[in-house]
Formats: structure tokens, sequence, C-alpha cells
């Protein structure tokens, strides 16, 4: 069980008021708020080792390269991936793009095919829409099922010898799905053992255990800030032998072993692909932050979370006028719950909500192609993390009454 | 609960100048991705092609984008189409008698954004 009002403590801006009242935080889809240990790695530094990475030889420097490499060491750990196959980028999307850029030309001819979701955030879904303007290929997008989930059976009949990607979530920023993903790898794999699987994993990593390896993808994606961490952090996970094979996504300091007048030489993997200084500090937080849900234990966070999301579920349908989206199977439903509300807009919603200080998301939550796919306008969004209790479901509740009171 | 008054609910839910011209000189659509706000605006103008005539306006949105879109059709019915392209913000706040944050500014602006985008695309036409 997790203690919530011990976890509440380590988060300093929860002890924020505005207008005299507390912070309701509903909005960790989005992002997550950052506990203590968290600004304090950022904040040691700042304050004890400000100082290049891999170039200076003296204290300051060494303590900087161990503290960023030690974080890579802990992020790989916490996915169960090998450290050198953990490449720092700045958040899931520029992870996404790296491999958009570096991979996806090499590999994917005129006459090949790459599948995503119409569940996908805008960051799993553009890149692939729009690099086939350069590249010429098949863009398919693989739908869902009326209770939100992915069609298994569709994509049996979807993916052939020409299908070269196939890309999706692990969970459903919108819908709050939790994919199956090792049986989906399962599929693909089996019907094309050569078609690359990449996994959106920004909503996963955060709420529950990942292992890459039980997974059996190719590619992971993820963000910092998502997790408690520093924001302008992420990583991609990919395998390494696909990565040493790749091409560098950015060119310059940090990636290369030799540069010569016409030739240059480009550094291991993953430096290869982490061309400039790097977030130094934004590593130490990312760091701390998978130390700090570490030893809470992910297990432990997705069952609070889970519980969460039951009691909203059942809090919200009792109001009236409420249609809520994703799956009714708590078992993959992940921490996130969309809805409309009769007669109120979303926005209005949000700001009667933000009147008690409660922070909700309302709008397409970068989904667009979800929302229009299900024939509905924008929505408001809950998502949950481990500072959340009942009792802020309950405010939640109370507010949205009072908006049913005004536009009812 | 002071800024959903009386008068931006009244045109919320029962708005002025809804729905469609029957021959409208120029329409315009526009659109607020971040928050699904979509108002579509028709004119009219007068023999002279300068004043508005009739107004009209359609789309979803949100308490304060529809209320700026009502009272505005209201207010601008009769005008000339420079003073209207001179509106600014101050115009549509002093209508809904209201202070927003930046993020509602948006909604709030949508609608005379959609008149303004009218009149240029009839100037450009006319010019043509």
């Amino acid at each position: 069980m997790i203690n919530v009002n011990q976890i509440r403590k380590d988060f300093p801006l929860l002890t924020r008021k505005i207008n005299g009242k507390p912070i309701i935080y509903l909005d960790s889809s989005a992002t997550a708020l950052k506990p203590r240990c968290v600004i304090d790695a950022v904040n040691r530094y700042y304050k004890r080792c400000t100082a290049n990475v891999f170039r200076g030889i003296y204290t300051l420097s060494e303590e900087a390269t161990a503290g960023y490499e030690k974080a890579r060491i802990d992020v790989a750990a916490f996915i169960h991936a090998k450290t050198d196959e953990i490449v720092f980028t700045r958040n899931t999307s520029e992870s996404l793009n790296l491999i958009a850029y570096s991979w996806l030309p090499d590999h994917v001819k005129p006459y090949d095919e790459v599948i995503t979701t119409i569940m996908e955030h805008h960051s799993n879904f553009v890149p692939w829409q729009q690099m086939r303007k350069t590249l010429g290929y098949t863009f398919t997008v693989w739908n869902i099922t009326p209770d939100g989930t992915l069609d298994l059976d569709g994509l049996e009949k979807m993916v052939t010898k020409k299908t070269k990607l196939v890309t999706f979530t692990a969970v459903s920023n919108v819908l709050g799905t939790i994919n199956p993903i090792k049986k989906i790898t399962g599929i693909v794999k089996t019907l094309n053992p050569g078609c690359m699987v990449i996994v959106d994993a920004a909503q996963a990593v955060p709420h529950m255990p990942v292992d890459v390896e039980d997974w059996g993808a190719d590619a992971i994606a993820f963000s910092s800030h998502k997790m408690l961490g520093p924001s302008g952090m992420g990583a991609l996970w990919m395998k390494k032998e696909i990565l040493d094979d790749m091409k560098p996504f950015l060119y310059g300091g940090d990636m290369i072993k030799e540069v010569h007048e016409q030739e240059t030489v480009f550094h291991d993997i993953p430096h290869k692909f982490e061309a400039g200084t790097p977030f130094i500090e934004g590593a130490f937080g990312f760091g701390a932050a998978v130390g700090y849900l570490g030893k809470i234990g992910m297990k432990q966070i997705r069952n609070h979370e889970k519980e969460l999301t039951a009691y909203a579920y059942e809090r919200l349908s009792s109001i009236g006028g409420m249609t809520l989206y994703g799956p009714r199977n708590i078992e993959y439903h992940a921490g996130v719950l969309a809805f409309q509300m009769k007669g109120a807009h979303p926005h209005d919603v949000a700001q009667i909500l933000d009147e008690d200080n409660i922070c909700i998301r309302v709008g397409f939550h970068c989904a667009m192609p979800l929302h229009e796919y299900l024939g509905i306008g924008p929505t408001v969004r809950v998502s949950f993390n481990i500072y959340n209790d009942k009792d802020d479901v309950d405010a939640l509740v109370e507010g949205l009454k009072r908006v049913k009171n005004i536009f009812g | 609960m002071d800024f959903y008054r009386q008068q931006i609910l009244d045109h919320y839910k029962h708005p002025h100048n809804l729905g469609h011209l029957s021959e409208a000189d120029v329409s315009a659509t526009l659109f607020n991705s971040t928050c699904g706000d979509k108002v579509i605006m028709e004119l009219k103008f007068e023999k002279d092609g300068k004043t508005i005539k009739d107004i009209r306006f359609s789309g979803e949105g949100c308490a304060v984008s529809q209320a700026s879109a009502s009272l505005l059709t209201d207010y601008v019915r009769g005008l000339g189409k420079e003073r209207v392209m001179k509106m600014k913000a101050k115009t549509m706040l002093d209508l809904l008698h209201a202070t927003l944050t930046p993020s509602r500014m948006k909604c709030a602006l949508l609608p005379l954004e959609a008149i303004q985008k009218c009149i240029i695309e009839w100037e450009n036409r006319r010019v043509v």
C-alpha cells in the first residue's frame, strides 16, 4: 500500500496555496510534479559539480560525468535494459524523431508500409505521417474497437512482408487503454520477423513495471518529466545492433571519436546519438526520479492508480450527464480518465474547477486523430499519480457538481 | 463563479445571430486547436460594400467563445468594415464585461478574428 500522506510531503509544490486553497493536481499525464530528491539532484549539479562532461581532467568534471552516466545506468536498470542501449534525448517526441530521421530512410522504401494507431499521441503519429511525404511509403492507421482497445484481429490482417514498421503506444493518453504489448509484438514478429516494432512508453514507464526484454519490441521512447523528473529530458531505448547500424541523428561535439579535414569517425553508441553538451542536470534529476519511483515500487504504483481509477470511474458515473471514454475493464485501464459533460464545454469545466485549484486538462490532449475517429469534440481529462488519493477525486466530483449547477 | 455571470450564460444558452444567411457575401471558419472551438462567420454587406448589413455565426465552442460571438455579431451589424478591422481585444472584453486569462482570451477573440478574416477576404475579392 502506498502512504499518500507520507508521499505528499516529498512534493514541495503541494504545500503551495493559491487564494488560500490547496492544489489538487490531476494532470500528471501532461506532466508530473517533482519530489524534493529530484530538485536536490538538479541543484547538486549546480551547487557542487557544474562542469562539462567527458572533457575535464579535474574533479568537478569527473563528478559531472559520473552523475550523468550514473543516470543512464539507473534509467536502463529501471526498464531492464542494457546501459549502452539508452540514448538521452529531450523527450519522447525527439526519441521518435531520432528513429524517423536516422533509421527510417535507410529501411523503408516507397513500396513498403508503416503502421501506427489511431490512439497515438501526436508524437507517435505526425513523424510517420510526415516522413511519408519524402519517402513515399504507405502510411496505415490501425483502428480501435468500440471498447477503446486496439483491434488485434485487424492487425493480423494488416501486417505483411511489406510492413517495415509497426509503432504504437503502450498506454493511451486519452482512453487510458493499456495495450497488450507483448501480444502485439508477438503477432507482428510472427507475421514478419524483419518488421521493426516501436513502443511509445511515455504513459507507461512512469506508472507500471516495464521490462523491455519481456515486451519484445525493438525500441521504446519515454520522457523524464512525466515520471517526476525534469522536463527537457527523455530517453530512447533501442537494441544495440540497430543503434550500431544507424546513422547519427545530429552531428557535432561529443558524438565523435576523431575529426579530420574531410572525414569523421563517430563515437560508439549511445554517444553517437548525443551531439553537443547534453542536459547534464536533467540527467541528474532523471536518475533521482527513477530511484524514487523504484523505492516505492512500480507494482505498488500501478495498484494504487488502478484503485483510484476504479473509484473515479464509479464516482464520475454517478454524477449524471457524463460520458466516460476508455475501457471499462480496469485491468487494462491506466490512471487516465477522459470524459464529456452534457451541456458544459470542457474549457468552461476547466475554468470552474480552477477556481478551486483543481488542475485538469481539456482539449484534444495531443490526440486529434483519435477525437476525430470517435467523432467527438474536445474532452476533459483527469490523470493520477502517487500523490493523488480519493480525497482528490471527491474534490473533483464536488467541482463537477458545481459545473452542473451552472450549465445543467 | 463570478465569471459565469448571467450575461455570458444567457448568450451561451440563447445565442443571438446563430445560424446561416441565405445569401452571404462572404464566410470564414476559424478553429482553435487547443480547445476545439470552431467559429463560422457569414457576412452580408450593404450595396456600398462597406457596411455590414447582416451577420450569422455557427460552430461549436465554450461559453466564452459562443457568448463572444453572440455579443459581437449584435454589435457589428450596421458598422463599417474599417471600424471592425480596427477592433482589438479591448472591444471584446468591454462587451463581455470580463477580464480573461491568456488562454481564455483566445476563445473570446476567435469570433472577432473570424469576422476580420471575412472582411479581408471580401476586400481581396473586390480588388480582383
